[in-house]
């Protein structure tokens, strides 16, 4: 008797298993389905391209006799040696840029999250309301803005700011545009937007009791700023920078429609190497330079702002 | 007016809060109504009332995270009503404990004295954590500790600085309800430990009373009542206060006789006697009055013991609705002439099996725990909010 109870439960326990996992393996497996169509995107336009202009980087010849892989890395080093004043400006104009739109961007944010009431969301549609136009209309408008006997440039001339900017070497006499200035204006114009976002964000989700408490603990307005508001707006100031930095310093249009020769930017170089020259290997190899810069620089900043000690 | 002002700070030592005409109005809503209020040094005076009754906003101000919009606020005799929240020796215990997310409870606890310039903290911040009972837990984020913990973090970030007062914000409406019994006790504790003013906003009533030396009821923006614990219990002087603190009884009552030290009234029938200097209101001949009574000093008995029961007490007849036995006491609803659904509890001594619902009882109490309210008033203030902030 005892013995034919135990058999039945043996015989049955198999059959319940699979029915009670069955939803549960599916279950299991959305996750990835949800994943499926952006990995394939990655795959198909940002992996292999990437493999592919690697490849690029470690050929030589030339269009008429086609390009092989001869793994010629030396291709890295003179492209590096020929080209570094180019690497040098972009990242001097892309901090500067970056720097320019934390500066601007940071009142404005905070102003919109925790001053601008009802008028909150009309800014934050203002902030973003550039983007109706396109990219590069906007930075054409620049040309005029900047251009000689324009009424800012007249001002500045007015004012003898253009004199302190010329002796610093950001302006030439009387002239913006053309010069370092024109594209770093254009830069902090440009990519001010992806400042302004990620600060809005990250200080709008600051809890304003703890203004409070911080005021309560004897901390004026400015020490509060200093020792809560700014720290925990961290998160937003680290993914600012880096939205407006990694994209300006590869940027080439600001310094093509902006600047002159003498303010080429690395973009400017790996354009014209591949559409111009059509030196494919020194185009790739200048690429993956900028990259490696960018990567390690993104990676000791964030490790020193310290962003995943921050809630 | 100086000279007086001045005087009296000399009378009442040096470490009262005084609030003086002070008010708060936003737009043309009065949020606190032009009201005075003297918190004795040392004390531990709860604000108590339902959700905006202005307790919070008169907290606020004596912090100074709100200004007034009359009056004055003087710590001791030092008018503090124009200094900001920075510059007055008062912290707070926020509702929310407000603890800073990116730093760890040695440097929220150290906070207070690093804005104030002084550079050796440890010692004191390390007696402090000692005294909440969190000495292993300095390195913790706040995110890490439950909610208890956070709270007494909150309480020892504002008492490392040894404030002249401490506001506390409803500080244990976040926790469930054993921990803040426990917390309750806690917090009485180190008050008592360390001798500095408690100033405790909260809209539970038994919270105040357990607590505080001084309770201050709130209700629409105005201090309805102000006293110890056991004071305002016994002798409510508004309907809301006796609604509010605990359960009473109320009987809308006509006036037989006024003469003697007790006043004889008339509800649904029967004669009942209220101590004369237990009216808060004049009361005359043919006027209208509230009788009161708390349920626990009313005693239950069957009709057919009618007879048993002592002269001079205070009777009403009437029939059991409802019964729920709750342990130490149970609960009886009566309904009789005089008024509907009166709360009687019974402790549980010796059970009478007759007590059920449908029986026919007559309560009973002696006439000297009987209060008598001015009828002018809703019978009914205070009864819905208690529901409500449970």
């Amino acid at each position: 008797m005892s013995t034919t109870t135990l058999t039945k439960k043996e015989g049955a326990a198999p059959v319940e298993e699979p029915v009670l996992r069955k939803p549960s393996a599916r279950k299991r497996l959305v996750p990835y389905w949800l994943l499926l169509p952006g990995i394939i995107w990655l795959l198909v336009f940002f992996a292999l391209p990437l493999v592919y202009q690697a490849s690029t980087s470690v050929q030589t010849g030339s269009l008429e006799q086609g390009f092989q892989v001869t793994w010629h890395f030396q291709t890295y080093w003179d492209a590096f040696t020929e080209y570094w004043p180019q690497f040098v400006r972009s990242l001097l104009y892309a901090g500067t840029a970056t720097l320019l739109c934390l500066l601007l961007g940071y009142p404005l944010a905070y102003l919109i999250a925790f001053k601008a009431g009802r008028w909150r969301n009309l800014l934050l549609v203002l902030v973003i309301a550039p983007f109706f136009t396109s990219f590069l209309i906007r930075t054409l408008a620049w040309k005029t803005i900047l251009a000689d006997d324009s009424l800012v440039v007249d001002v500045l001339n007015a004012l003898h700011v253009l004199d302190v900017t010329s002796w610093l070497g950001w302006t030439e006499g009387e002239r913006v545009l053309a010069t370092p200035m024109a594209v770093v204006c254009g830069l902090t114009y440009n990519f001010l937007p992806f400042m302004i976002l990620p600060l809005y964000t990250s200080l709008e989700r600051i809890d304003g009791r703890l203004h409070e408490a911080a005021q309560d603990l004897y901390a004026s307005p400015a020490t509060t700023f200093r020792k809560v508001t700014f720290p925990l707006s961290m998160p937003g100031v680290v993914s600012g920078t880096l939205l407006t930095f990694i994209p300006a310093s590869g940027d080439y249009v600001n310094a093509e429609l902006l600047g002159s020769t003498d303010t080429k930017m690395v973009g400017n170089v790996i354009q014209s190497q591949f559409l111009r020259v059509l030196d494919y290997p020194t185009a790739a190899a200048l690429s993956f330079i900028l990259m490696a810069i960018v990567l390690v620089m993104v990676t000791v900043y964030i490790r020193r702002a310290g962003t995943e000690d921050l809630v | 007016m100086t000279d007086k002002t001045a005087h009296t700070g000399k009378n009442t030592g040096g470490g009262d809060v005084r609030l003086t005409g002070i008010s708060k109005a936003y737009g043309s809503f009065n949020a606190v109504h032009p009201l005075d209020l003297t918190v004795p040094q040392g004390s531990f005076f709860a604000l108590l009332g339902a959700s905006g009754c202005g307790k919070t906003t008169t907290l606020r101000m004596i912090a100074g995270l709100e200004d007034p919009t009359t009056g004055t606020i003087h710590l001791g005799d030092t008018d503090v009503t124009d200094l900001p929240p920075y510059k007055r020796p008062v912290n707070t215990v926020f509702q929310s404990y407000a603890l800073f997310p990116h730093m760890d409870i040695s440097e929220n606890i150290a906070f207070g004295l690093r804005r104030r310039g002084i550079k050796s903290v440890k010692k004191q911040v390390d007696d402090m954590l000692e005294l909440v009972q969190l000495g292993d837990k300095a390195r913790h984020k706040p995110h890490q500790l439950s909610g208890g913990q956070q709270q007494r973090v909150a309480v020892a970030r504002a008492l490392i600085n040894h404030p002249q007062v401490l506001l506390l914000d409803e500080p244990l409406g976040a926790l469930d309800l054993k921990l803040r019994r426990q917390m309750q006790l806690e917090l009485k504790r180190i008050q008592t430990e360390v001798g500095i003013t408690f100033v405790h906003v909260t809209h539970d009533q038994e919270e105040a009373m357990t607590m505080a030396d001084q309770v201050a009821v709130m209700n629409g923006g105005r201090v309805e009542q102000l006293g110890a614990p056991a004071d305002l219990y016994e002798n409510p002087q508004t309907t809301f206060v006796a609604n509010f603190l605990g359960t009473s009884n109320l009987i809308e009552a006509e006036v037989l006789e006024t003469g003697g030290s007790d006043v004889l009234v008339t509800a649904g029938g029967g004669k009942l006697r209220v101590p004369g200097d237990r009216c808060t209101s004049a009361v005359r001949q043919g006027g209208k009055v509230l009788v009161g009574v708390r349920p626990e000093k009313i005693s239950l008995a069957h009709a057919d013991d009618a007879g048993s029961i002592a002269d001079g007490r205070n009777r009403v007849t009437g029939r059991i609705a409802d019964s729920s036995f709750i342990g130490v006491s149970t609960q009886y609803v009566v309904n009789s002439p005089a008024g509907a659904e009166l709360q009687v509890y019974e402790q549980n001594i010796e059970r009478d099996t007759r007590l059920v619902p449908g029986a026919e009882v007559v309560l009973h109490w002696n006439p000297a725990h009987t209060f008598g309210l001015d009828a002018a008033q809703d019978i009914d203030a205070g009864v819905e909010t208690v529901e409500d902030a449970g």
